[in-house]
């Protein structure tokens, strides 16, 4: 598999009638997408609700969820493919609402690649140019343009049924490219690839566009794909935005306990108690044993007796060595998972599982004790009737 | 032999030494290598007789016509039926094609053939190329009601045609063209309607829907993206359509002897009246030729598209 080479494209090889070249548009601040309001429903199932929504220019927007989350019907409705029920879309400030998918500026790729099986690859590049009937040396620079970004000219004359997984969604990506727009929409255009192709496209779409710097809304349930390439990322569930940050942010400070149990894997411990002072210091309580907050920076007061949820990411509790002044806790090895690179081990503290991530080369026999030091600074702590960070 | 010293662990087992030496590869004892196959096992006895009994029963009737139809009137009326012709003539089929007589008319089977063809052609091209429209857009292009529209187009296919020959009738009366080449095209093409929807929109349907969505993106409209894109890919689906219209407008009797008259009957209606002629010897050799090639068209569009046939119908599960 090649990589991608940065080409930058010669001004010149494009006619001054033709759109401005993606590089020139990338101002940042502006709103390169703005969804107002925005609902579907099929009959009497509501998809979508009132979703507000604001991309910037140039941005990589990652739509990040389960299925059946809505991200990928609120990806249609920008490309409008399908039509909302009520509220407004805006695309480069022209509201697109009721325009058609060709008028929008947008350029999509699909998770099943959707290439034209009885045309060639050049066919099925040139095919929206041919259809809006531009002039044949136009489409050809463009169309040599597009294959030389992705490096797909030696397969032009192929037809899509002799080419490779990877290949395809190359191709899928010209079609987007050639049409140089504004905004390009990723429908998951992964989940069809083997894990090690997977890997490879997901640098080179990164690669793609920090080369081009246009606007690129992604969707996916792959939390590795939307850690690694977006520059904000929107959580959905049931057709609502949970959380819209940057992947750190979203890592290490998720809003609500469906973010913070979504994102990670392995995915966060999770310990049910309350709050309750100690000394004058704030503490967390479960089951008789009490975990002191120190450095925790809570956004409301730590009122004692509160009933709350305690979130831990299995690399944020320190084992033995490792523990540098962090409150000990005594806890005994469960299962161990060896996995390469890193150490899964599982442990039993106050009648609770938790999962803790050690280096590779260290090994804990089942049953021996562990002694535990929880970093409170990437805690999480949610309140648990209302499941929002405090 | 170079690789007996791999297996010198397993040598201990076998005793006699001389046998490992002369076959190494079959040191290890037991079955090895693609499982023989007997060919004469009671499952192909019982499989293939079986197959070969049916066979036979849908091919001797067809045997004893094309005998039948190759003999004189002489050598018939001596009774053996599935014997072979003594003497072979061709005469009952150039009679049954061109002299044979039906009411007044002495051209035989020719008139029959060629007004058939007239039918034919047009009402197979316009009922494939509307079904094929419909089908696309009750598949592709959702719109209100296209569902309840559908069902009713489904239902139109249960109901027998003898309820709605009456009406019919006055229709094309009131319209003018009743007794018409014409009526009897648009009887055809209108009553292909609902199997070759149903065929056509279960087809595209099965077709990827990102493939529309992308050629929407792409900017083409209703006619391109059916031009351009399904049309193309639909190719084994024409196949089955025409074939099922070429069979079925072909066999048709009963509207053919309803909605025209006597000189632009086609084929089967004239073979009806040469067949079941009452006056007369029955000439059952130029019979024999006539029926054959009455069913002739059908037979040879079968023969020729097949392959394609299966493929169209197998279509549908394959991911296109």
């Amino acid at each position: 598999m090649t990589t991608l080479s940065v080409q930058t494209p010669h001004t010149n090889a494009f006619p001054p009638g033709a759109t401005s070249l993606p590089e020139a548009s990338a101002v940042s601040g502006e709103h390169s997408v703005s969804i107002r309001d925005l609902s579907l429903s099929f009959g009497a199932v509501t998809v979508l609700e009132d979703l507000n929504l604001d991309i910037h220019d140039g941005e990589f927007l990652v739509l990040l969820g389960s299925s059946g989350c809505g991200k990928s019907t609120l990806l249609n409705c920008i490309a409008g493919l399908l039509e909302p029920t009520d509220g407004q879309i805006f695309i480069k400030g022209r509201n697109v609402t009721w325009e058609e998918p060709k008028d929008r500026g947008i350029g999509m790729v699909f998770q099943s690649y959707a290439l034209y099986p009885q045309m060639t690859v050049e066919k099925n590049l040139s095919f929206g140019l041919r259809v809006a009937g531009l002039p044949k040396e136009d489409i050809a620079k463009r169309v040599a343009r597009a294959s030389a970004i992705l490096q797909i000219e030696p397969l032009l004359q192929r037809k899509p049924a002799a080419l490779s997984g990877g290949q395809r969604q190359r191709v899928a990506i010209g079609r987007a490219l050639v049409r140089d727009v504004d905004v390009f929409l990723f429908d998951e255009p992964l989940s069809n690839l083997d894990a090690k192709l997977r890997s490879e496209l997901r640098v080179e779409i990164k690669r793609l566009h920090q080369q081009l710097k246009n606007t690129m809304i992604y969707v996916t349930h792959d939390q590795i794909e939307a850690l690694t390439l977006a520059d904000r990322i929107a959580i959905m569930k049931s057709g609502v935005i949970q959380q819209l940050a940057d992947p750190v942010t979203i890592y290490n400070r998720p809003k609500n306990k469906f973010v913070a149990g979504f994102i990670g894997s392995p995915s966060m411990n999770f310990l049910d108690g309350e709050l309750a002072e100690e000394g004058g210091r704030p503490v967390f309580k479960t089951n008789g044993v009490s975990f002191l907050l120190d450095g925790y920076s809570a956004s409301e007061p730590l009122t004692p007796g509160r009933k709350v949820v305690l979130g831990v990411r299995p690399e944020h509790i320190k084992v033995d060595a490792d523990i540098a002044g962090e409150e000990i806790h005594e806890a005994i090895v469960d299962i161990e998972e060896p996995m390469g690179a890193d150490n899964l081990i599982w442990l039993k503290l106050a009648a609770h599982t938790l999962s803790v991530r050690v280096g590779g080369a260290r090994r804990y026999a089942v049953g021996s004790k562990v002694r535990l030091g929880f970093d409170m600074t990437m805690a999480s702590l949610f309140d648990a009737a209302t499941e929002e960070r405090i | 032999m170079a690789n007996v010293s791999t297996f010198d662990t397993t040598s201990t087992v076998v005793t006699d030494a001389a046998v490992l030496a002369t076959t190494p590869s079959r040191a290890l004892e037991g079955p090895s290598g693609r499982k023989p196959k007997r060919r004469l096992s009671r499952r192909n006895i019982i499989l293939y007789g079986t197959l070969g009994l049916a066979a036979l029963y849908y091919l001797l009737p067809l045997y004893v016509m094309v005998v039948t139809s190759l003999k004189g009137m002489p050598e018939i009326r001596m009774g053996n039926v599935f014997s072979p012709p003594m003497e072979i003539t061709f005469e009952p089929w150039v009679k049954a094609w061109a002299e044979a007589c039906t009411g007044l008319n002495c051209d035989g089977l020719s008139r029959g053939f060629w007004n058939s063809v007239r039918i034919l052609l047009p009402s197979v091209v316009v009922s494939i190329f509307i079904a094929s429209v419909s089908g696309y857009s009750l598949a592709n292009w959702r719109f209100k009601g296209s569902e309840l529209f559908f069902s009713i187009l489904i239902i139109g296919a249960f109901i027998p045609y003898q309820v709605m020959i009456y009406p019919i009738v006055i229709i094309l009366r009131e319209i003018g063209i009743y007794g018409t080449l014409t009526g009897l095209i648009i009887v055809h093409t209108i009553f292909g309607m609902p199997i070759l929807t149903l065929l056509f929109r279960n087809y595209f349907t099965s077709l990827p829907e990102e493939l529309f969505k992308a050629a929407r993106i792409d900017g083409a409209g209703f006619w391109q993206i059916y031009g351009r894109i399904m049309l193309p890919m639909a190719l084994p689906i024409f196949v089955v359509a025409m074939i099922l219209q070429v069979t079925g407008i072909w066999n048709d009797f009963l509207f053919g002897v309803v909605f025209t008259r006597p000189d632009s009957y086609p084929m089967t209606v004239q073979l009806n009246n040469i067949v079941n002629s009452v006056q007369g010897v029955k000439e059952y050799n130029v019979n024999m030729a006539a029926t054959l090639l009455t069913g002739a068209v059908p037979l040879i569009v079968y023969f020729v598209s097949g392959r394609l046939f299966v493929r169209g119908i197998a279509a549908g599960a394959v991911k296109g």
